[in-house]
């Protein structure tokens, strides 16, 4: 199909902001009379607090205010609570703010603090929580309960409670040991066939443990927020990736009515999965401006954010893989233990996901376990469970590959998903797929055949790894509201809640509206960053969600006022809504061109006929921060406004990518000399922003498989890394100079204009190619895990053993 | 024992070797360190984007402070504050330096330069800035101030570099979003090598 706007590059509005400076991020608001609040964070990392003196710092001059526990309602764990008491489950986990004139009296009174501890023991390493005897997160248990009962009675804040799991010392010792634990049970477990079988058909069997550490997010922007009350209402200036749909979640923390938030978010200074929904320190900062009847801003250090920003979960798992003797995926067998921090979900169920969907295993089992430690709570982060397992499956298929004798690309094209397969234990649709087309369009890109000849080639120290990875996520929801204005003046306000992460992906899906209105792109403005502005119920931007699930309501907002247009012409012009067409921002009759009427003419009329055409009315089944949105706009102009339906099964967003490396075998170290990559993810809607996600998820995926990780002191609890120095994300010198991306094009047949989101998969296939690079670079050697350090590359070449075997995690 | 106490002199240890390997200490961290809040502040001029700016600074406030706080010049962001990230990057007689760990009272005598002095009087962008746009180069845009700053400063020791040359000359300014490949086709645009 053929569009105008769509397929095409733009200039995003906000673009120029951002390189003049005058982009405003929720710090660069100030407010008269605003106050600054910091943080008191607990120095343990289990234990409760006894007692507390404030008496000191409140006596301070320019001390305002403080805040505490006894001021914020208390969740019972395992929810992550915005102060903390009686709970203390981590280092930096916030136990009080200060608020004062400046930050600098902030910290100083921070410093006359008093607090009496009581300790707890401890744990950062799941298995040693999970062994019989080994010491709890919680006083109460180190797993998730999901307590479907008490949720329903609302006894517990998120249907969730802390149980117990354990393992016998034997079970612990099999699984460190990487084999299958006997005896061992789970809090998930499924399976497609029977395993058994599969592995009977099988002539080529691995079976492999592997380690994935947690990585905090280190958005550049450290989480700031502001707020202050009027009138009953609160303002708030924030950081998150999402906007309206965070509004009744944020209301909640500060135990008011959604329709008394104004969220204001123009800028975010990137998210990652970490600021999705409203995180427990806004409820302080919120709650303290309340308090103390002033502005409060409060924002932690790039320190803090290690702490409470946010991380990915870690696994330790064991996998057993078959191959059929041509090349099909006959079995895969795993185990996922979760590493939750001390408060969060793990990854596992998403972990086996990844498995199910790009190998479609003829049969499969999934067994996992999640566990809370003593470490920094973990949250969603780009393609959780899905890019970390891409990055170590890649070499464990590659092993099993070569043992069979087969080309790795191809086997891979055999087993990839097309539309008509399914995944997981509930044989879930897909909406379309055509990775086979991805992986023989990326090879040609790469240059497969002559690039793998050149593996293991050596070059003085240098030695050549050819590497192959795929990355998967869900990319797309269903049932959020679109919302459009036309506006006397002719131009095309397009309303949007939906966040702006960076990505451009809010403006992308407003050129649906555009394109389906047929306006030109000059006389559209996008309307968003404040709830003021009457913005609708939308997704959260994450997940590769936003394009999929808002090109559908930008569609059908559209096609509401598109209705709306036609049936005010009629009944201004004659005739009924059928003969009317649209084009160059007018409605005309299809029979004679000239009768029409412009679109801003049109948007009187609609403010004459009132209702529905002007917002006075609207469908009943809008989220009410729709309908307050429509209220707001009510008699300005036309209004187009949806709830959308429910889609049918998922949509799936997935690339592959190949990558040549020279490593280095003297220092540890690699250079990355080709990265091409290909993404089946439907229409491109915005070329130079899917290659903007393409490139920077393979930049993420650089760090995932070769830099970032935790490190905590087993003996103390401290974390050891707790800057970009030491938590190491990937500089321009350890990426390509240049990577070469390309796309499917095939539309999703699910989306009005085909398209889907690519943002995680774009991380999983190139950290998934990196590890597979570097294994072929080592005779296919495996770490079995992410990431592969230069230091475990120098003690493997010089034969010291890297012992991948125990499972250990979170050290150096 | 007191927990909290030996926490936080552990961790102020760690951030004071990290400071003193930056050559230079945040705003938290000089003040908190040298002296009881609320100290004496001097007044001073300093050449801010070509205009004289006269400007209360006390003696270990950092130059990142005083342009964001005291001059509302806030296109220069505070990543992490101690020297890592290269967000608060500006010129300071055409060299890049990081706002965060320069004193203020270093540059009384120097040019500075931040994001907002680049535009022309007339309003036009800074063929950096415009070429930024055209390759769509800043993600979420925060860590873009340094990113231009940097390629600022780079062309006008090299006027045509080659891509690599401009990688180098970048590495001071991380990306988390991993925009690194449109900001080095932004500096080959500038520089007349792209059309």
């Amino acid at each position: 199909m053929t569009y105008k706007l769509l397929g095409k590059n733009f200039t995003p509005p906000d673009i120029e902001a951002k390189v003049t400076g005058a982009a405003r991020y929720a710090e660069d608001f100030r407010k008269e009379g605003m106050v600054f609040a910091r943080l008191l964070t607990s120095p343990l990392p289990a234990g409760r607090i006894i007692s507390i003196d404030t008496s000191e710092a409140e006596a301070m001059e320019g001390v305002v205010g403080i805040l505490s526990t006894e001021d914020l309602p208390q969740a019972a764990p395992p929810a992550n609570p915005p102060l903390a008491s009686e709970h203390i489950t981590y280092i930096g986990q916030p136990i009080l703010a200060v608020a004062a004139i400046t930050e600098e009296i902030a910290e100083a009174a921070i410093e006359r603090i008093r607090i009496e501890f009581e300790r707890r023991p401890f744990v950062t390493d799941p298995l040693d929580t999970l062994v019989e005897g080994g010491a709890n997160p919680y006083p109460n248990g180190n797993t998730l309960i999901r307590n479907a009962g008490a949720a329903a009675a609302g006894t517990t804040a998120s249907g969730t409670d802390v149980g117990e799991i354990k393992w016998s010392r034997d079970a612990i010792n099999a699984f460190r040991a990487g084999r299958e634990p006997a005896g061992a049970n789970y809090g998930e477990e499924w399976e497609i066939g029977s395993v058994a079988d599969g592995f009977a058909n099988c002539s080529t069997i691995v079976e492999e443990p592997f380690v994935t550490i947690g990585q905090p997010h280190h958005a550049l922007e450290p989480r700031t927020g502001m707020a202050y009350w009027e009138n009953g209402r609160c303002y708030f200036h924030g950081s998150l990736q999402s906007h309206t749909i965070a509004v009744a979640p944020l209301a909640g923390m500060l135990g008011i009515d959604p329709a008394n938030l104004v969220f204001i978010n123009e800028y975010t200074g990137g998210g990652f999965g970490g600021k999705i929904f409203p995180y427990p320190i806004m409820a302080v900062t919120g709650h303290l401006a309340r308090k103390i009847n002033r502005p409060v801003q409060l924002r932690i250090t790039r320190e803090e954010e290690f702490y409470i920003g946010s991380a990915r979960s870690g696994m330790q798992g064991w996998m057993k893989l078959g191959l059929k003797d041509d090349g099909t995926v006959g079995a895969v067998d795993m185990i996922v233990v979760g590493d939750a921090g001390s408060g969060g979900g793990a990854s596992g169920g998403s972990a086996a996901e990844h498995v199910s969907l790009m190998l479609q295993p003829e049969t499969m089992r999934f067994r996992g376990v999640t566990l809370y430690t003593n470490t920094t709570p973990r949250g969603a982060q780009r393609g959780p469970g899905q890019n970390e397992m891409a990055a170590v499956l890649a070499p464990i298929f590659d092993k099993a590959i070569r043992q069979a004798g087969l080309d790795r690309m191809e086997v891979r094209h055999m087993n990839a998903p097309i539309s008509s397969d399914t995944v997981g234990p509930h044989h879930t649709e897909l909406t379309s797929a055509f990775m086979p087309k991805a992986i023989e369009m990326g090879a040609e890109l790469f240059n497969w055949n002559e690039k793998k000849a050149r593996s293991g080639q050596r070059n003085g120290n240098k030695v050549t790894g050819i590497g192959i990875g795929m990355g998967f996520h869900p990319a797309g929801a269903s049932g959020y509201d679109g919302l459009c204005r036309i506006g006397t003046d002719g131009k095309l306000y397009m309303h949007t809640g939906v966040g702006n992460l960076g990505t451009y992906s809010y403006a992308s899906v407003t050129r649906v509206a555009a394109e389906t209105l047929k306006v030109d792109w000059e006389n559209c403005e996008i309307v968003r960053g404040n709830t003021d502005r009457h913005l609708p119920y939308s997704t959260y931007q994450a997940g590769s969600n936003t394009m999929f699930t808002e090109a559908r309501t930008n569609h059908l907002a559209a096609l509401d006022a598109i209705r709306k247009l036609k049936e005010i012409a009629a009944a201004e012009l004659g005739g009924v809504a059928d003969d009317y067409d649209i084009d160059g921002a007018r409605v005309f009759a299809t029979a004679d061109n000239s009768r029409g009427m412009t679109y801003g003419e049109a948007a009187q009329a609609a403010i004459n006929m009132g209702g529905e055409y002007s917002g006075e009315t609207y469908p009943d089944n809008l989220n009410d921060v729709t309908k307050r949105a429509v209220e707001g706009l009510a008699g300005t102009g036309l209004i187009g406004v949806v709830k959308d339906s429910r889609h049918e099964g998922m949509p799936p967003s997935m690339a592959i990518g190949f990558m040549e490396i020279e490593l280095d075998t003297q220092t540890g170290k690699y250079e990355i000399v080709d990265y091409s990559c290909v993404a089946d993810c439907g229409t491109i809607v915005h070329p130079m922003g899917f290659r903007q996600s393409m490139n920077g998820g393979g930049v993420w995926g650089v760090g995932m498989s070769g830099y970032e990780r935790h490190v905590y002191d087993r003996q103390n609890g401290l974390p050891a890394n707790v800057g970009l120095y030491q938590a190491r994300i990937p500089s321009y010198l350890d990426v390509p100079l240049t990577n070469n991306v390309g796309a499917v094009n095939e539309p999703d047949p699910q989306s009005p204009v085909g398209t889907r989101g690519v943002g995680e998969p774009a991380q999983g296939c190139a950290a998934a190619a990196l590890t597979s690079a570097i294994a072929d670079a080592l005779d296919g050697h495996l770490f079995n895990r992410a990431p592969v350090t230069p230091d475990m590359i120098l003690n493997h070449v010089a034969q010291n053993g890297f012992n991948t075997g125990d499972l250990k995690t979170n050290t150096f | 024992m007191n927990a909290k106490l030996t926490r936080r002199r552990f961790i102020k240890g760690v951030i004071f070797v990290g400071a003193a390997a930056s050559s230079g200490a945040g705003f938290y961290l000089a003040s908190a360190a040298n002296r009881p809040a609320g100290g004496v502040e001097r007044l001073i001029t300093l050449n801010i984007n070509g205009r004289s700016r006269r400007v209360d600074v006390m003696p270990q406030e950092t130059l990142a402070h005083t342009l964001r706080y005291k001059l509302g010049l806030t296109g220069t962001k505070l990543g992490c504050n101690r020297g890592e990230c290269g967000a608060c990057t500006v010129l300071i007689d055409d060299v890049t330096n990081y706002a965060c760990s320069t004193l203020t009272h270093m540059v009384k005598s120097r040019q500075v330069t931040t994001v907002e002095g680049l535009r022309a009087a007339d309003g036009t962008l800074h063929p950096v800035q415009q070429a930024f746009i055209e390759e769509l180069s800043p993600q979420c845009g925060f860590c873009t101030p340094g990113q231009i700053m940097a390629t600022v400063s780079l062309l006008k020791s090299n006027p045509r570099p080659s891509r690599d040359e401009a990688r180098k000359a970048l590495s001071g300014n991380l990306c988390r979003c991993g925009a690194y490949d449109h900001y080095l086709n932004g500096v080959m645009r500038a520089s007349g090598q792209l059309s």
